[in-house]
């Protein structure tokens, strides 16, 4: 052949090149977190479960609305309370071509309890997975649970057959001395596959042409590279050399809506942040009173909440990315929580509590606060501080990194703190976690019950009301029961909510996003056009 | 010489020890690294089983000598974060640092050199004062200060350099690199200036000094006298006398190069050791912590001492105190 043969063929290839329309585009992203390790179950984090879900899918999924929709599983029902059947989805392939079956969902299902996962909340412990045929699968339960796969669009299926084949069938711990296949590689049944992995610097994704559904994006690729710093991802965006970039500073929101080629999307975000006061210690462990503990007073806590404007936080510290909240669960989650409302801001009517209280002057009080864990956080902190400041209450402010500062007021560090502030997601997506893990007595030490109740609040009553919510089926009867409960704890002063941060991300305008309150970036529902 | 060179290198073996406790003394002020391991909602067992699995419910004492132990045979254990060796994962990042502390140095050296020969030559002259004031800016701007303006200049208003990363790189055995892709340079040419512009700036003033000290000495006037002609005054004989002071500092400089290029590699998002650092402390992720400490200071160690025995070769009367200590 000659070689203007050759190049003749390459003219005319490089035309139909150019002629035909590319649709398929290339995704770039840009997190502030890492894809620190790919083993979908070592890992219980939302930018994780993200990247993940992009590989991996579960027996269930969630839609643009977070409903629980069937994935791997085409079909459930619950024969008795205590038993529930799965009927898996036919002609599903891992990306190595192996065949889906009921024995990955056993497999899966034993690796997410075993030790080393960070996920092993997913299936009760004492649940039995069964395999009846090859696509059918049962859950046996000890007790009812209505909420049993609510957190399965996350528990991610993986390959029996590849896991045993590469030595990864369990979930690598932390303490681990050789470095874990599954951390490195992937193979699951989703949209994407990994092309390469560098941990902390780079992940290419590239899309799976046998796939089971339908895809709604036009993507061939995804770049994912974590940039930490908040003005270089902004710049990133703004240069053009990313499409999507996850967080946007509030800072920094004007000037990237400003930007010809870019916007920042916003949205409201199912996280509650709020302020917890230490009621459970005959004496607080910092504090100038001694002998006694103002926060058993319901007095001084509710004049603690009434002394919050969470109007100015809204406006000042937020600059009006917030929604102040009356409950300790999103409104996403718990549809009734329209019919509470947060009492007024009242300085005066907080200082004669006090008074009452019998602090006429007020008192002294350390705050604990992170400074690197939710959207301005110690901005709020110091906003607090100053609210209190006009009832006379005197906050010193400790306002440290998470490392430090999850060390100091979680249990393992002995609750070492006299007021704080938290944030918290329900993980099952229900109002029955935050009654039980934050809400929950935690007077008996074997029970995992109250475990992030760092501030110890306690109502026997309200325990009850939470019990009847995990085991109550019928949706109305439950709202009922999940109102009563948040009720009591309003009566008691126990927290003080202030607000669900409001997402924000930087996105091209190129780029169309579905926006997810579970802050999941999730590339499988983008369009990019050119 | 022989025994000098062996007291050096014990001495730099102490320093390696005391830079290992040091840092061990530090680590536990950094924070709880289990809650940074296991998400907020996991049952306290749970933490206290993967803190008992680490050995983090060990003495001090002991905890101290397993590490200790396990430094001594370059054992650095396995990332909390990663779940990688740290070895590996060191590796990888290495040849970007270098390259970028590579890179910062070369531009210094020959910019500051440029401009303080430049300066020293020309005092009144407009360019020279301009060659002062930027050395000032460069001495007194923060660095990650620099990295920021450099970005929105030249990669948001311009759009010409890359905001982030390495480009596209070239992979060379284990070697990674970037000198061989048109991304791969634009992409070093920000974070070299900012990593470079302190060196530099230290550079030109150095050159500066010492070329209008040289230029005041008896051979340049006699040098003048012969008749030689200015270009072979100033650079075959002032320059090159000015240099030997520049030499050894810029290599004593090339270590806080390295060890500098956390904040420089933080704001380019530059995949190299100094970043992986900086995420290992938010992370309270103490095997990496560790081993790029001990790296660090190896590096130091190993600057210095020979820089010590060049000394002793280069210059014959610290030779004759060496072999006879008073």
């Amino acid at each position: 052949m000659s070689v203007r043969h050759h190049l003749l063929a390459a003219i005319s290839l490089a035309i139909v090149a150019t002629t035909t329309p590319v649709s398929a585009q290339t995704l770039r992203y840009a997190n502030q977190g890492d894809l620190k390790s790919l083993d979908p179950h070592t890992l219980n984090e939302t930018t994780t479960h993200a990247h993940l879900g992009q590989v991996y899918e579960g027996l269930t999924a969630r839609d643009k609305d977070l409903k629980i929709i069937p994935a791997l599983a085409e079909s459930w029902e619950t024969p008795e309370p205590t038993r529930w059947r799965f009927h898996l989805r036919k002609n599903v392939k891992f990306q190595n071509g192996d065949p889906f079956t009921a024995d990955d969902v056993v497999f899966s299902a034993d690796r997410v309890r075993a030790k080393g996962s960070n996920l092993q909340t997913r299936i009760p412990a004492d649940a039995k997975v069964v395999k009846v045929d090859d696509y059918t699968v049962d859950f046996i339960l000890t007790s009812p649970n209505p909420i049993l796969n609510s957190q399965w669009d996350t528990w991610y299926i993986m390959d029996k057959k590849w896991a045993e084949a590469n030595n990864a069938t369990q979930p690598t711990p932390a303490s681990a001395t050789t470095p874990s296949f599954a951390s490195l590689n992937a193979n699951g049944t989703g949209p994407f596959m990994i092309e390469s992995h560098q941990p902390g610097v780079k992940t290419v994704f590239k899309v799976n042409p046998n796939w089971w559904q339908k895809p709604e994006h036009n993507l061939k690729e995804i770049v994912f590279t974590p940039i930490a710093s908040d003005a270089t991802r902004v710049a990133a965006l703004l240069s053009g050399e990313v499409d999507i970039i996850e967080p946007v500073p509030i800072q920094d929101i004007s000037r990237v809506d400003s930007s010809p080629n870019a916007q920042v999307l916003k949205g409201p975000e199912i996280r509650t942040i709020f302020l917890g006061m230490d009621q459970s210690r005959d004496e607080l462990l910092y504090s100038n009173i001694k002998g006694k503990n103002p926060f058993k007073d319901v007095r001084v806590r509710e004049a603690f909440y009434k002394a919050i404007d969470i109007e100015l936080i809204k406006n000042r510290v937020m600059r009006g990315l917030s929604t102040p909240s009356a409950l300790m669960v999103a409104p996403q989650l718990y549809p009734p929580s329209k019919d509470f409302t947060r009492p007024k801001f009242d300085p005066d009517g907080a200082k004669k509590l006090l008074t009452a209280a019998g602090y006429p002057d007020g008192f002294e009080v350390t705050m604990d606060c992170p400074n690197d864990r939710y959207v301005n956080d110690a901005a709020i902190c110091q906003a607090v501080v100053g609210m209190l400041a006009r009832i006379g209450v005197k906050v010193n402010l400790l306002a440290q990194p998470k490392a430090q500062y999850f060390a100091k007021i979680l249990k393992p560090g002995g609750y070492q703190t006299s007021f704080y502030m938290l944030g918290w997601t329900p993980g099952t997506l229900d109002s029955h976690n935050v009654m039980y893990d934050i809400m929950g007595c935690r007077d008996d030490p074997k029970s995992a019950r109250g475990e992030t109740n760092l501030g110890g609040y306690c109502n026997k009553e309200f325990d009850d009301i939470a019990d009847k919510v995990l085991q109550e089926t019928d949706t109305a009867k439950r709202d009922q029961l999940i109102k009563a409960g948040f009720e009591i704890a309003m009566k008691d002063w126990a927290y003080i909510p202030l607000h669900q941060q409001a997402l924000a991300w930087g996105v091209s305008k190129k780029l169309k996003v579905v926006q997810r309150p579970d802050n999941q970036v999730l590339p499988y529902w983008m369009v990019k056009s050119e | 010489m022989l025994a000098f060179t062996l007291r050096r290198a014990v001495q730099a073996i102490g320093v390696m020890i005391a830079v290992g406790i040091i840092a061990f003394a530090m680590f536990r002020f950094a924070g709880d690294p289990v809650s940074q391991i296991v998400s907020i909602d996991t049952p306290a067992a749970e933490r206290e089983a993967v803190r008992k699995s680490l050995g983090l419910d060990d003495p001090v004492l002991i905890q101290f000598a397993r590490y200790f132990v396990n430094a001594a045979q370059f054992k650095f254990g396995v990332s909390y974060q990663f779940r990688q060796p740290v070895s590996t994962l060191l590796a990888e990042r290495l040849p970007a640092t270098l390259e970028l502390a590579i890179c910062a140095t070369i531009f210094a050296m020959v910019f500051g050199i440029l401009m303080g020969v430049y300066a020293a030559l020309r005092r009144d002259t407009l360019l020279a004062k301009l060659c002062q004031a930027v050395s000032l800016i460069g001495i007194s701007l923060p660095t990650f200060l620099i990295g920021i303006l450099l970005i929105y200049l030249f990669a948001v208003t311009l759009g010409w350099l890359p905001s982030f990363g390495r480009g596209e790189m070239v992979r060379i055995g284990w070697w990674t690199t970037g000198l061989l892709t048109v991304s791969g340079l634009k992409a070093l040419i920000m974070p070299s200036i900012t990593l470079g512009l302190f060196q530099m700036t230290l550079i030109m003033r150095l050159v500066r000094a010492e070329m209008l000290e040289v230029l005041r000495t008896d051979y340049i006037r006699f040098a003048r006298a012969r008749g030689l002609t200015t270009r072979a005054i100033h650079f075959g004989h002032a320059l090159k006398n000015t240099l030997v002071p520049v030499i050894t500092v810029a290599g004593l400089q090339f270590g806080s190069v390295i060890a500098f290029s956390i904040i420089t590699e933080s704001v380019f998002q530059w995949p190299g050791m100094g970043l992986m650092f900086v995420q290992a402390v938010q992370n309270v992720d103490i095997p990496i912590m560790a081993a790029y400490l001990l790296m660090v200071s190896l590096i130091f160690v190993t600057i210095n001492l020979v820089v010590d025995i060049l000394y002793t070769i280069v210059d014959p009367r610290l030779r004759a105190t060496v072999s006879r200590p008073a």
